[in-house]
């Protein structure tokens, strides 16, 4: 869906005015710059833009920024200007609290000094894109965090032709192979079926962004009643005006143990093993996350169950998006890097690796910052 | 197979024993009895032996992924188990294989070691692809090893005391020995009774702490008796109806493994149980554990192996006298019995642990300070009228251990760990500082380790050593040289098999010296000076 001219040009107007501090600066020194460097770069504060003096994702405080999605090491505190998908901007003002953010529509396209910037479905979770960046016909493309799956919850990945890729490898190794999610949700709703039977509570671990919301909208409501965990819940509460979700109930002083027998429990990985969940027994514990394709990481986090579900790319994911891009160069930024970029140099690419500050999905709870 | 994969998985996804001892005596209760049989066998080490070497299942497992074979050991080296990986790996299958019993599985694994490279092939890739992920996981367990899911013969043996209403120490019995689950019958093995069964009955261990207060407070020095802490394995040894029978004290029933002991049907006298210490006895002195470690595990015992490393048993303590259970007596009652009972027999298999003479306390600090000298460990504080009790009780026997020795040394290279730490860098080379011929300062290999961090110190560590590496060889990563830990080890030798040249025992993580720089460090020459 491309925008037309006159749209277009009216959000460039926009853009300046909300960034009037550096508009006319940084087209003087765009100038200046050597065309051999790259459309994007990496520096200490991010991925940048030079052209047109813009950071994407940045880690440090930087004046403009483009947001890809609302996870906390994407969406950081403290730039003087936010640009962000509009289903990104409640997610991101509830996370960061009053910032200074602009809402655009999916393709639609935003041009800096020469530069067009727009945004793609990355289908990782709601409000998350991908960043095109064109400059004079060069095209490239900054994956964010994505997903090929349609989980039925956030926009699906759209697959965007360009010349350079810049995508995340999370989970770059042959080893990670997802089942269709149908299939992973039918085991989910027979584990709280099964834990039912038995008179038991069913906890089960997800992030409060994304992978939370996608295990509400698949439960099977017959089962019985959903509770949620106050993270869970407020986060929930945001994204009800985009996508509707089965209700839940939020846990409180006065929810009794007995409310919550038979009932299932979505809760934070942060609230593993608190005095909180210690107080619904019985209970059985699950966590949904890729890495519980692994046996070791199953056990290491000791929980009763372990469902492969991811938001990421898989193996086969992550291939067949660089092979339907067509791109030639694909820098790969965070999760197995090195193996990936390898192989991806074995089938003939001109792939490297950036270092970043971007964590992918973290099996621990340190990311849970809400 | 399906049942006995889901069995597997009921095992590996709780760390509670109940439910491990309930899944397993749930399998034997519902099992084929063949299956059984070999479910037996394999969680009693009795696997056949490996059919296809593993450069071959790596091969033939990355041809049916497409993917090069650096590709697949890099995977596996992440993942952390060769038959996890090839599960993972392989694709998704399209078509599931008709449903064959562990037994028939157990079969082709067999028949198989004998057959043409190409065959294995065809046999591997077929079963891969036509497995679901679970049982195409345990399937190629079958091929590659053991399980790790934490069961001991001890805990199968309990479950099929549970599920057969036989008695867990008549099983354990029945169940040891050379018997080959191709052949036999659940009937033969299990079921049949056989005379003598319960004479390899033995009592339970009685335990010590660790001393924590001081000796003064154990009261008058008269009323105790002391004894070195000898460093092997915890053993009774049981002498019934012209039998001899030597259990360890995981409780596993061991005789065949230690054929040593064969002599003392001979001359020990029948009705006699003996609680003391499996110690290696080279050449008349008491060798190291590693050397001990040579003999732990090993089934069948070559003629070398038992010239290499000999066995005897060091008796502390006499549980039945003339057939007759005399815990109940005080010990040093015990102890003239079992004074008595060791008269004449053969020194190289079975010898007394002596009493260390003491009028004060004072004295025996003495002697614990000689303990490194003696090749032991420690000592054993036992009060004089005290019973032999039953499992780990406070009061009456206490350890008194060697303080470990210890030394700073610097964290150099890293690798992943293996089972619920893999994905983690969790073993840990260290190095000390020494002087190489240029005379700079350079740090020299010494000791690994990886055991003595708390999950949270590992999860700390691990993320430096993830942003800190300079080189990967493998699944080891070379590290910036920044982190100080002390490590603490029982002791050293002088070895020309060690790059330092220095041996250490059981080196472990004492803590992270986070106030340390490494300039602060130990060197070589600070633990050469260590050695006796």
């Amino acid at each position: 869906m491309e925008m037309n001219n006159a749209v277009g040009q009216l959000f460039f107007l926009k853009w300046l005015y909300f960034m009037s501090s550096s508009g006319n600066h940084s087209r003087s020194s765009a100038d200046n710059i050597n065309r051999k460097t790259p459309l994007l770069v990496f520096n200490d504060k991010g991925i940048y833009c030079p052209i047109a003096d813009i950071y994407i994702d940045a880690w440090r405080p930087v004046d403009k920024c483009i947001i890809t999605h609302g996870h906390s090491d994407h969406a950081r505190y403290g730039h003087k200007h936010y640009l962000t998908h509009h289903n990104n901007v409640p997610i991101i003002k509830h996370r960061l609290g009053k910032i200074n953010v602009k809402g655009i529509e999916w393709g639609e396209q935003v041009s800096v000094n020469g530069v067009v910037f727009s945004l793609h479905p990355a289908g990782h979770v709601i409000g998350s894109s991908q960043v095109r960046v064109e400059y004079k016909g060069e095209v490239w493309v900054f994956t964010g965090d994505y997903k090929l799956q349609d989980d039925g919850v956030c926009q699906a990945y759209e697959s965007i032709p360009c010349h350079a890729m810049i995508t995340e490898c999370t989970f770059g190794l042959p080893a990670f192979n997802w089942r269709p999610q149908a299939e992973v949700m039918e085991d989910i709703n027979t584990w709280w079926a099964d834990n039912a039977a038995e008179g038991k509570t069913s906890i089960i671990f997800a992030y409060s962004l994304g992978k939370a919301q996608r295990i509400l909208k698949h439960l099977n409501t017959d089962l019985g009643k959903i509770y949620t965990h106050g993270a869970i819940e407020k986060m929930t509460e945001v994204l009800r005006s985009i996508q509707d979700f089965p209700t839940t109930e939020l846990i409180t002083r006065e929810t009794q143990k007995k409310d919550l027998l038979g009932q299932i429990v979505i809760a934070p990985p942060s609230a593993h093993g608190s005095p909180w969940i210690r107080k619904m027994v019985p209970y059985e514990t699950a966590a949904a996350s890729g890495w519980m394709a692994f046996r070791g990481a199953r056990r290491r986090r000791a929980m009763d169950r372990g469902f492969v579900l991811s938001d990421h790319c898989d193996w086969q994911g992550l291939l067949q998006a660089i092979e339907s891009s067509g791109a030639e160069k694909v820098i790969c930024t965070h999760g197995y890097t090195d193996i990936f970029s390898k192989y991806l140099r074995s089938i003939g690419l001109d792939a490297r690796t950036e270092k970043t500050q971007f964590e992918g999905e973290v099996l621990e709870s340190e990311k849970e910052a809400v | 197979m399906r049942d006995f994969a889901r069995l597997i998985k009921r095992l590996d996804t709780t760390n509670k024993t109940t439910v491990k001892v309930q899944a397993l005596a749930d399998y034997f209760q519902s099992a084929a009895d063949q299956d059984k049989v070999w479910t037996i066998a394999l969680l009693s080490h009795r696997r056949p032996s490996r059919p296809v070497n593993t450069t071959l299942l790596r091969t033939y497992a990355a041809e049916l992924a497409k993917i090069d074979l650096w590709l697949f050991e890099d995977s596996y080296h992440i993942v952390g188990d060769l038959a996890e990986t090839i599960a993972l790996v392989v694709p998704q299958i399209q078509e599931v294989l008709e449903a064959k019993s562990l037994t028939a599985y157990l079969e082709d694994i067999i028949w198989l070691k004998k057959q043409e490279d190409e065959v294995k092939k065809a046999y591997l890739q077929k079963h891969w692809s036509g497995l679901p992920y679970y049982e195409r996981f345990v399937f190629t367990k079958l091929l590659t090893g053991g399980f790790r899911i934490g069961v001991s013969q001890k805990l199968m043996t309990k479950a099929l005391a549970k599920a057969t209403d036989l008695d867990e120490d008549v099983l354990a019995y029945k169940l040891m020995g050379n018997w080959d689950p191709a052949t036999i019958s659940f009937q033969d093995l299990v079921l049949a009774e056989k005379a003598g069964d319960s004479d390899s009955k033995p009592y339970p261990f009685y335990l010590a702490y660790a001393l924590e207060d001081s000796l003064e407070d154990l009261g008058a020095a008269a009323d105790w008796s002391a004894e070195y802490k000898w460093d092997g394995i915890r053993a009774q040894l049981i002498k019934r109806n012209g039998q001899i029978f030597l259990w360890t004290r995981g409780e596993e029933l061991v005789t065949d493994r230690y054929p040593e002991f064969e002599v003392l049907k001979e001359t020990l006298p029948d009705g006699t149980v003996l609680d003391g210490e499996l110690l290696p006895w080279i050449e008349g002195d008491i060798g190291s554990f590693n050397d001990l470690q040579k003999r732990i595990g090993r089934r069948t015992v070559s003629k070398n192996i038992l010239k290499q490393v000999p066995v005897m048993l060091r008796a502390y303590d006499l549980l039945e006298y003339k057939g007759e259970d005399i815990r109940h007596l005080a010990f040093e009652q015990r102890r003239a019995y079992l004074e008595e009972t060791l008269k004449g027999q053969a020194e190289d298999v079975l010898s007394i642990s002596a009493s260390l003479p003491f009028e004060q306390w004072g004295t025996l600090a003495n002697a614990r300070a000689k303990a490194r000298l003696v090749k032991s460990e420690g000592l054993m504080l036992k009060r004089k009228d005290a019973p032999y009790r039953v499992g780990r009780k406070k009061g009456d026997w206490w350890k008194w251990k060697l303080d470990p020795l210890s030394i700073d040394a610097v964290l150099t290279y890293a690798m992943r760990g293996h089972g619920r730490r893999s994905n983690l860098f969790t073993d840990y080379t260290f190095g000390l500082w020494t002087e190489n011929d240029a005379g700079e300062r350079i740090l020299v290999t010494f000791a690994k380790a990886y055991s003595g961090l708390t999950d949270a110190e590992f999860k700390q560590v691990d993320k430096y050593i993830k942003n800190n590496t300079i080189e990967r060889f493998g699944p080891v990563r070379s590290v910036v040289p920044h982190l100080v830990f002390e490590i603490g080890f029982e002791g050293l030798a002088l070895s020309s098999r060690h790059k330092s040249g220095v041996a250490t025992r059981f080196p472990r993580i004492l803590r992270w010296r986070t106030d340390k720089t490494i300039q602060e460090a130990n060197s070589l020459d600070d633990l050469k000076k260590m050695i006796p």
